[in-house]
């Protein structure tokens, strides 16, 4: 199972990211967000990082950038992606997932180990979770407040498209403590904390990230 | 040669940190009587020649667009003589 990782001029995390698919026994393939190909993969992550500077808002730029076009499309055809941080701007900014990411309301970056509760565990990248489970990942954000209208917010909550909650504290202001949330089908994910960051005990806090590339992974092959 | 001028500005239900941020600096400064400050972008497009009607429609496309994000912001458009 191949899954892409693309990289924005201003990627940070794409490294991370193609290190944890491979922890989790897939094929990383790099992606160049000026090609217009997908080059055949299963999957596609969207790693951290300021693209384009995070000039005019972050992902506003990357959204259009020609990588994007057939991303869409397999996006709408049921490929799962996964938006991380920067990853899940760029995916609100192309309105396949609801929502905005705007500053943090206490107006400073944050960086630390989080604790989120997985409360669906039925996408693509969340399935080798249980449903309410517990997990530590790092956070790491200066623009990951969640935010969307009341309709909006009542409508992921109904049909149980919030993925992931945080837990102890709301670290940047998102409403209703939403960390993470998935598209009607279930193949487009985004999540403002780290999982890629998540995959060894060595550099992590745990590998309680692990699971997201593992449950694609398990997707996959039982697509 | 013409200009067209976008003003974004976050909706006013969406809060706002770096007007507050200015707010109080503002304050801190002593500059008294400030109710509240929201901080916006103000882009100005130079257009070659005239500002037709077909070709403000099209800034119009792009002010929705890529100059800002309905989720959250919304936008004034003009055309400057």
């Amino acid at each position: 199972m191949t899954i892409g990782v693309v990289t924005f001029p201003g990627s940070l995390d794409d490294g991370d990211a193609a290190r944890a698919v491979r922890v989790a026994g897939g094929d990383a393939v790099r992606l160049w967000h000026g090609d217009a190909d997908l080059r055949g993969v299963d999957a596609v992550v969207l790693p951290g990082g300021f693209s384009y500077g995070d000039y005019l808002r972050c992902g506003a730029i990357a959204r259009f950038a020609p990588i994007m076009e057939p991303l869409i499309r397999a996006a709408h055809g049921g490929m799962p992606v996964l938006g991380i941080c920067n990853g899940f701007q760029v995916l609100c900014e192309a309105h396949l997932l609801p929502g905005a990411l705007v500053r943090n309301d206490h107006r400073k970056f944050v960086c630390r180990d989080q604790r989120l509760r997985i409360e669906n565990a039925s996408t693509a990248w969340t399935s080798s979770y249980q449903k309410d489970q517990e997990i530590v990942i790092p956070l790491k954000n200066g623009e990951g407040g969640y935010v969307a209208d009341e309709a909006t917010l009542d409508r992921l909550e109904t049909d149980g498209r919030v993925v992931a909650r945080y837990l102890d504290v709301n670290p940047n202001g998102s409403y209703r403590d939403i960390a993470g949330v998935t598209n009607e089908r279930g193949n487009v994910v985004g999540l403002m904390p780290h999982p890629e960051h998540a995959v060894e005990e060595l550099t992590g806090p745990g590998t309680d990230g692990l699971g997201f590339f593992a449950s694609v992974l398990e997707s996959l092959v039982a697509a | 040669m013409a200009r067209v001028v976008v003003d974004v500005m976050l909706k006013p239900e969406i809060l706002d940190p770096q007007g507050k941020a200015v707010h109080g600096a503002l304050d801190r400064l002593g500059f008294d009587g400030v109710a509240s400050v929201r901080q916006g972008k103000r882009f100005e497009i130079e257009l070659d020649g005239t500002a037709t009607p077909e070709r403000v429609a099209e800034i119009e496309r792009a002010a929705s667009t890529l100059l800002s994000n309905p989720v959250i912001e919304d936008f004034a458009l003009r055309v400057e003589p």
